[in-house]
C-alpha cells in the first residue's frame, strides 16, 4: 500500500499539515506574500493597504452548542483579517450543497451567516452555489473569502518579537474543539462546552491607540495555542515561557478534556486572540479587552525569553517544566 | 473542578519536592541509589505532562514500563484487523490504534483506502453500530489492560443479552501481573520499586501486588494519575527504599480497594480465561492475556472468520522492547526523533500518546535551570 495518500491527520493542523503545506503548496506558490503563511495576505491595491484571506468550512455536525457552520464561516474569515490588523469589509460566500439537504437546514445556516455578518459589520458581496449528488459531500461545505482595510498603526511581524515581550490571550482556550467533540460524542448539552465562535475585530480595533506596541497576533484555531506559539518561535533566537496556572480554560472544556484525555493546548478556539506585545502596553491592552464581552477572560499567560530559543516551555500546574510541542496528527484519546 | 485542582496544588507539590530531596540525601548517605518503574502509560504521560522528572533528586530514576496497551500490541494484530476490513467487515477501534504500524500499513492508511474503520471513544459505540447495521459484521478491536477489559466485557454482556448476533471481538487483552513477573525474573533488569497503575488496580485490587513485595523484595505503591498522587507515590517508594523495606502501599485508596472490583472481576471470570500471548518487544509471556471462553466462540472474530493472528515483523532496529523493559531511555534508541517520530512512528512506543517515546518526544523534560 502506497504511503502517498492524504490521511485525515494531514488536516489536523499539526506537523503533518505543516509538512504537506511546505512540500506541496509553498514549493509552488511560496515566492510571494504566501511565503510566511500569514492568516491574511497584506497587499497594495491602488496605493491602499488591503488584506485578503480565504477559508473552507466542513464542520460536522453542522449545528453545535454555541454556533453552526454558517456563523463559523463568517467568524473564521473575519478573524483572519482582524488578527492581520485589518478592518473586515467584504465577504464572498461559496457553498457546496448535498442533494437531499432540507431547505430548512439551508435557511437556518444562511440566517446565521446573515446575523454573524451584520454583527461583524461585513457585507456578503459575491457568492456561488453548487449542488453535488447525495454522498458526495456531507450536507454543506462553505468557503468564505474576505477583504479588509489595513488599520493604521499596526505593523505586525514575528521578526519584531523580542525577549521581555508579553504573551496575552483574549479568552478561554479550546472551547470550540471541545464543543464539537462533545456534540459528536453525544454528551448531554447541559454539561457540554459551548463553542467560542465569535468575531474578534472589536478586540483589535479597540486597542488601536496601543497598536505600536503590538508585535504579532494570531487566532489559535486548528492545533490550538501550542501550534500558534510554536509557529511564532520556530527557528527564532527567542523562546517563550507560559504558565499553566494563568491559562484560561472554561470548566466545561476542562472537564471534557480530563475525561477524554485531551490536552486543551492542542484544541481549537474560534473566538480567541493570541497576542505578543511590548511589556509596556500589556496592562493597557488587557484593560481595554476586559471592557468587551469577548475579552472578559483575557489574561497575560507568558513571556518571551532570551533562552530556550525556538522552543515553548510550559511551567506546569505543580511548577514542573516541559516543552510544548505541536500535535502530531489527529487528536486521539488514550485507550486505557 | 476543585477536585482536580486540589490534586495539582503547587504549594503541596513544593512540599513533596523538599521531601524527595531529603529522602534523596538520606539514600545517598546510605550509599544507595534507586530505580523505580512506572508501569502504566497514563503515569508516563502525566509524569511528562507535569514535568515530574524535575522533582527527582539525583540518584533516583523513574523508568517507563510496559503499561501502554497500544505499545505492546504485536504488529500481526494490526495486519489481522486490516485483513478483516479488506474482507468487508466494519472495524471499530479506539483512536490510538489507528497509527500503529502493522507489517504493511496502519489502520489510518487502510481507512484512507476506503475501508470501513471507525475510531470511537467508547466500546459501547461498537454495539450501537452492530445494532444499526444488522446486515453487516462489526468487529471491535478489543485492545487493553484490565481497565479496558472490564468495560468491553460489560459491553459484550449487553450484546449477548440483547441477542446482537453481528458483533465480534478481535481480542488483544493484556494482564498486568504476569508481565511484572516476567520483568522481575529477567536478570538484565533492576527494579527497586513499582509505581503501580491506578485504574488497572481499581479492577484487580492492591493485593495483586503482594507477591512482588513479599517474594522479590520490590517496593510497590499504587498511585493515582494526578501529579500530587504521583509525587506522593514516589515519596512512598523512596521511603521504602531508604528504610530497606518492601510492602504494598495504596496511595490511591480513594478509588482502589485491596480486593479490586468484585463485579468486574466476576464478569471477566465468566467470559474470559487467561492465555499465553505475545507482547511486542517482550515476547511470549504465559497467562499474560485473556481470550474469550469457548462457549463464546461466536463472538471471537478469529474463530468466527477463521483467521489467525499472524506473527508480525517489527522493524529490526526498533528498540521498543528495551524501552518497555525499562532497560534504556527512549533517547538512547538510534531511531528516536530521527527516523522515528510521532507523525511517522516506526515503533509502537512512539505511536500512542501514552507511549514512553512519544511522551519523551512531545514533553521532553528540561533540566531545572536553578540546578
Amino acid at each position: 500500500m502506497s504511503e502517498e495518500q492524504i490521511l485525515l491527520a494531514h488536516g489536523g493542523g499539526g506537523r503533518l499539515s505543516q509538512r504537506l503545506i511546505a512540500e506541496e503548496i509553498l514549493s509552488r506558490f511560496g515566492s510571494g506574500p504566501l511565503a510566511t503563511l500569514p492568516d491574511a495576505a497584506s497587499l497594495q491595491l491602488s496605493g491602499r493597504n488591503v488584506c485578503f484571506t480565504t477559508d473552507g468550512f466542513v464542520v460536522q455536525p453542522l449545528f453545535f452548542p454555541g454556533g453552526c457552520i454558517g456563523d463559523l464561516a463568517v467568524h473564521g474569515t473575519v478573524n483572519d483579517l482582524a488578527v492581520s490588523g485589518a478592518r473586515p469589509r467584504w465577504l464572498s460566500l461559496a457553498m457546496i450543497l448535498e442533494e437531499g439537504l432540507p431547505v430548512m437546514t439551508l435557511r437556518r445556516v444562511l440566517d446565521a451567516i446573515r446575523l454573524a455578518a451584520d454583527h461583524a459589520d461585513v457585507a456578503v458581496v459575491t457568492g456561488d452555489t453548487k449542488v453535488v449528488k447525495r454522498g458526495q459531500c456531507d450536507g454543506i461545505y462553505i468557503t468564505t473569502s474576505g477583504i479588509g482595510a489595513a488599520l493604521p498603526g499596526f505593523s505586525l511581524s514575528i521578526a519584531q518579537i523580542q525577549p521581555g515581550d508579553k504573551v496575552l490571550v483574549s479568552g478561554c482556550l479550546g472551547d470550540h474543539g471541545a464543543a464539537i467533540l462533545a456534540a459528536r460524542e453525544g454528551f448531554p448539552a447541559e454539561h457540554s462546552p459551548k463553542s467560542d465562535s465569535r468575531p474578534l475585530h472589536r478586540l483589535v480595533e479597540g486597542m488601536a491607540e496601543l497598536a505600536a506596541g503590538v508585535r504579532f497576533m494570531r487566532d489559535p484555531t486548528r492545533g490550538g495555542l501550542a501550534t500558534i506559539l510554536n509557529e511564532m518561535t520556530a527557528g527564532q533566537r527567542f523562546g517563550m515561557r507560559i504558565r499553566a496556572r494563568d491559562l484560561p480554560f472554561s470548566p466545561a472544556a476542562s472537564a471534557l478534556a480530563e475525561m477524554m484525555g485531551l490536552d486543551l493546548l492542542h484544541v481549537a478556539s474560534e473566538g480567541c486572540l493570541v497576542l505578543v506585545c511590548a511589556a509596556s502596553v500589556a496592562d493597557g491592552i488587557l484593560d481595554i479587552w476586559h471592557t468587551l464581552p469577548e475579552g472578559r477572560d483575557a489574561r497575560e499567560v507568558g513571556i518571551v525569553t532570551g533562552e530556550h530559543g525556538g522552543r515553548v516551555i510550559l511551567e506546569s500546574a505543580i511548577a514542573g517544566e516541559r516543552v510544548v510541542d505541536v500535535p502530531s496528527g489527529e487528536l486521539l484519546p488514550r485507550i486505557c | 473542578m476543585n477536585y482536580i485542582e486540589g490534586f495539582r496544588d503547587p504549594a503541596v507539590a513544593a512540599h513533596y519536592r523538599d521531601s524527595l530531596a531529603r529522602l534523596g540525601a538520606e539514600l545517598a548517605h546510605g550509599g544507595k541509589d534507586a530505580c523505580f518503574m512506572e508501569v502504566c502509560g497514563s503515569h508516563t504521560m502525566a509524569i511528562a505532562r507535569f514535568g515530574i522528572r524535575g522533582f527527582l533528586p539525583s540518584g533516583v530514576r523513574l523508568v517507563s514500563g510496559p503499561g501502554c496497551p497500544v505499545c505492546v500490541t504485536d504488529p500481526g494484530y494490526v495486519d489481522a484487523a486490516i485483513s478483516l476490513a479488506e474482507a468487508g467487515r466494519i472495524i471499530v477501534t479506539f483512536g490510538d490504534m489507528m497509527r500503529v504500524p502493522g507489517s504493511r500499513s496502519t489502520l489510518a492508511q487502510a481507512r484512507a483506502m476506503g475501508y470501513a474503520i471507525e475510531s470511537v471513544y467508547s466500546s459501547a459505540t461498537a454495539m450501537e453500530l452492530a445494532r444499526t447495521h444488522p446486515d453487516q459484521e462489526v468487529v471491535f478491536l478489543a485492545v487493553g489492560f484490565e481497565t479496558t477489559v472490564a468495560p468491553v466485557v460489560a459491553m459484550l454482556d449487553g450484546a449477548i443479552r440483547q441477542r446482537i448476533g453481528n458483533l465480534s471481538l478481535l481480542t488483544a487483552f493484556k494482564r498486568v501481573p504476569p508481565v511484572l513477573d516476567a520483568l522481575l525474573v529477567d536478570p538484565g533488569i533492576r527494579i527497586d520499586g513499582f509505581l503501580c497503575p491506578a485504574h488497572v488496580s481499581a479492577i484487580i485490587g492492591a493485593d495483586a501486588y503482594r507477591p512482588y513485595a513479599a517474594t522479590h523484595g520490590v517496593a510497590c505503591v499504587v498511585s493515582g494519575f494526578e501529579p500530587l498522587d504521583i509525587l506522593q507515590g514516589v515519596e512512598g517508594l523512596l521511603q521504602q527504599r531508604v528504610a530497606g523495606r518492601a510492602f504494598v502501599d495504596n496511595q490511591y485508596n480513594r478509588v482502589v480497594r485491596p480486593g479490586g472490583n468484585p463485579q468486574a472481576l466476576g464478569l471477566m471470570e465468566r467470559y474470559l480465561e487467561p492465555v499465553e500471548v505475545s507482547w511486542r518487544g517482550l515476547g511470549v509471556i504465559p497467562a499474560s492475556g485473556f481470550k474469550l471462553r469457548s462457549h463464546l466462540a461466536d463472538y471471537d472474530a478469529c474463530i468466527r472468520f477463521g483467521i489467525d493472528i499472524p506473527s508480525g515483523r517489527p522493524n529490526p532496529r526498533c528498540l521498543c522492547g528495551e524501552v518497555l523493559k525499562g532497560k534504556i531511555m527512549p533517547s538512547e534508541c538510534g531511531l528516536f526523533g530521527v527516523a522515528c517520530t510521532p507523525e511517522k512512528p516506526l515503533g509502537p512506543c512512539m505511536v500512542s500518546s501514552e507511549g514512553s517515546c512519544a511522551a519523551e518526544y512531545r514533553f521532553a523534560s528540561l533540566k531545572r535551570r536553578d540546578e
